[in-house]
């Protein structure tokens, strides 16, 4: 038994059980939930569990989208994710660019930072953050939320940019400047189009971040909710399925985004092959 | 079309001087080379040129016009860079005419620069294709384009063929050289490859430390080297450097004695390994210790007066390693160098 006769069918066995061992993790709880969200109340609670969607019915999810609230909160959160994402990418990406392109006394100490920001629990800051906000005008705002959010997100953008940043050739800008690019222009013509399927994946994170975090979103609102946070406080006393139509509306954003981006997503595999 | 002045140019890396006050002049549609080892600051001076370092004190004229204090792209000129810089994201196509979009130009102007340009290196085929799908030879060839398409006054090239293979890089040599002096560009060429320097320059500054050592027409450069550290970086083999004892003004090797500019002490000849041939008897005495037959030459190195050499002699002598030979060499063509600072003696050689 050589093993050059043996390797190429056990490395494609290997090979395809490891993809569907990944499918299977990411891809059976959605199914799961998206089968508590769709198969109605009885659905929910038969046993032995059907796992083929057979009695499908859409009365779940809309009597959940017909509760009061459910609408505007989605909205909240999607402006929420949105403006975390904003924020992070416009404070995150030069702060990432400078990072990778100049050196400046306390480099390494500012990159530190960046990740401290991570080290203060926001159970600690939450009484304090309220009062400010308060204070502030900010509280119950989805620009506050987003503030917050975007502190949370920020260390992220500004490290994972600054690595993208880095495997931009500098000669490819200075090629640009060379032929009649401004610093800007530069930046504008070569270094983004290039960036910009790792920025994608930098701003989705965020957005996901944004998305699911319910600790500041509960604690810095009252009526202007994120979905996360007033599916927590209004679920509680809901049925099951009315649970599941909520949770699986919380994935449904995240699923889309990834799926609508993933060709940038390859294309940053396209680069680092390069 | 535009001659380069560069004035008193220094530069400084916090306590490090990387150039000492360099000046240097090169003539409208010049061919010069920036030659010298990793770490003289040829490549330094030459981003000093095109914008993208800054001097610490110093001027920059181009086609008379200070540009000490402009940006790259408000200084006309056009760069080639070692890795290429090719834009991955643009056709060829797009990347020969970054530059004329940069400035403006009309579709139609583009498309014929860039025809041109593409015909010059012969990269029609490849227009457009995306800069992943070439190999390293078509990059550059893409890069020189891009460069030549802007029709520049002055082009720098920062070793732009250390990564070929060396067949590709005899190729593109020579056709860059016809391009370039078709095109009548001012070009500042760096490289570290000696031969590269030699082939293509018009003339060639030899750096070394942050000074230019010597800048001279190849020719000269290798026949009379004005400093120890010249002779020896150009030409392969490097010059053979002796050094002899002088007496009454005169410095004798074996049999041969010759007059130089010092009365008494030491001093180095500097001799090339083809100008010294073999005699038929006495001369200066030479043993062998390695023969290397290159084909062209047959290359002996051995010890002349107990000093390491290496003589270049016809391909079908019958020479062994242990062998002892008597040398003759030419005379005239000794370079007298001052062993204390390493500056060639204007000697007047004299046989007797």
């Amino acid at each position: 038994m050589s093993a050059a006769s043996v390797s190429p069918g056990l490395r494609r066995l290997v090979f395809w059980s490891g993809v569907a061992m990944l499918c299977a993790w990411v891809l059976v709880p959605i199914y799961l939930i998206a089968l508590g969200a769709f198969g109605g109340r009885l659905g929910v609670f038969r046993w032995p569990k059907n796992l083929l969607p057979w009695d499908t019915s859409l009365a779940a999810m809309q009597t959940f989208l017909a509760v009061e609230g459910v609408w505007a909160a989605a909205w909240n959160g999607a402006l929420v994710a949105g403006l975390t994402m904003l924020f992070s990418l416009l404070l995150g990406a030069p702060a990432g660019y400078a990072l990778a392109r100049y050196s400046f006394a306390g480099q390494n100490a500012f990159r530190m930072l960046v990740v401290l920001t991570r080290a203060f629990p926001l159970a600690i800051l939450a009484l304090p953050l309220t009062v400010t906000f308060i204070r502030a005008g900010l509280y119950d705002t989805a620009i506050g939320v987003a503030l917050v959010h975007t502190a949370l997100a920020l260390p992220f953008a500004a490290l994972v940019s600054s690595s993208l940043f880095m495997g931009i050739p500098r000669e490819l800008e200075e090629a640009a400047w060379v032929f009649g690019c401004t610093g800007f222009q530069a930046f504008r013509k070569v270094v983004l189009p290039l960036a910009l399927p790792g920025l994608a994946a930098a701003a989705i994170f965020a957005f996901v971040i944004s998305w699911n975090e319910v600790f500041a979103a509960s604690v810095l609102t009252v009526r202007n909710k994120t979905l996360t946070a007033y599916l927590l406080t209004v679920l509680a006393e809901s049925p099951l399925h009315f649970r599941f139509a909520g949770g699986f509306l919380l994935i449904l954003p995240s699923v889309i985004f990834i799926f609508a981006v993933r060709k940038y997503l390859f294309a940053m595999w396209g680069i680092a092959n390069r | 079309m535009a001659g380069i002045t560069i004035d008193r140019i220094e530069k400084k890396f916090g306590t490090v001087t990387a150039l000492q006050q360099l000046s240097l002049e090169v003539a409208d549609s010049e061919f010069l080379a920036l030659l010298g080892p990793s770490g003289c600051g040829k490549t330094t001076l030459l981003r000093i040129i095109a914008g993208l370092e800054s001097q610490t004190s110093g001027r920059i004229l181009i086609g008379g016009r200070d540009v000490s204090a402009l940006p790259p792209r408000q200084r006309g000129l056009a760069m080639v860079f070692q890795n290429y810089a090719v834009f991955p994201h643009m056709t060829v196509y797009e990347n020969v005419a970054f530059g004329l979009r940069m400035k403006g130009a009309g579709d139609a102007e583009v498309k014929k620069q860039v025809e041109r340009a593409a015909g010059l290196l012969h990269i029609e085929p490849y227009l457009e294709r995306y800069p992943a799908k070439l190999s390293g030879g078509q990059r550059q060839r893409v890069a020189v384009a891009r460069a030549l398409a802007v029709q520049p006054a002055v082009l720098l090239m920062d070793e732009p063929l250390s990564n070929l293979d060396a067949l590709l890089r005899l190729e593109m040599r020579s056709e860059l050289k016809a391009v370039l002096s078709a095109s009548g560009t001012t070009t500042v060429y760096v490289t570290h490859d000696q031969t590269e320097a030699m082939g293509l320059a018009d003339r060639i500054a030899v750096m070394h430390k942050g000074v230019i050592e010597q800048i001279d027409r190849p020719q000269t450069l290798y026949e009379r080297p004005a400093t120890r550290f010249v002779g020896g970086f150009v030409g392969s083999p490097p010059m053979n450097f002796i050094d002899l004892a002088v007496t009454a003004g005169k410095a004798s090797l074996g049999a041969f004695s010759s007059s130089v500019a010092l009365s008494e002490g030491t001093i180095t000849a500097g001799i090339r390994a083809e100008d010294i041939t073999v005699s038929d008897g006495g001369g200066m005495p030479f043993e062998v210790s390695v023969c290397e037959p290159l084909g062209a030459t047959l290359l002996l190195t051995g010890r002349i007066e107990g000093q390491l050499a290496r003589v270049s002699v016809r391909p079908d002598a019958r020479v062994r390693p242990g062998d002892r030979l008597g040398l003759a060499p030419a005379l005239d063509r000794i370079v007298w160098i001052d062993p204390h600072n390493g500056k060639a003696l204007g000697a007047a050689t004299q046989s007797s």
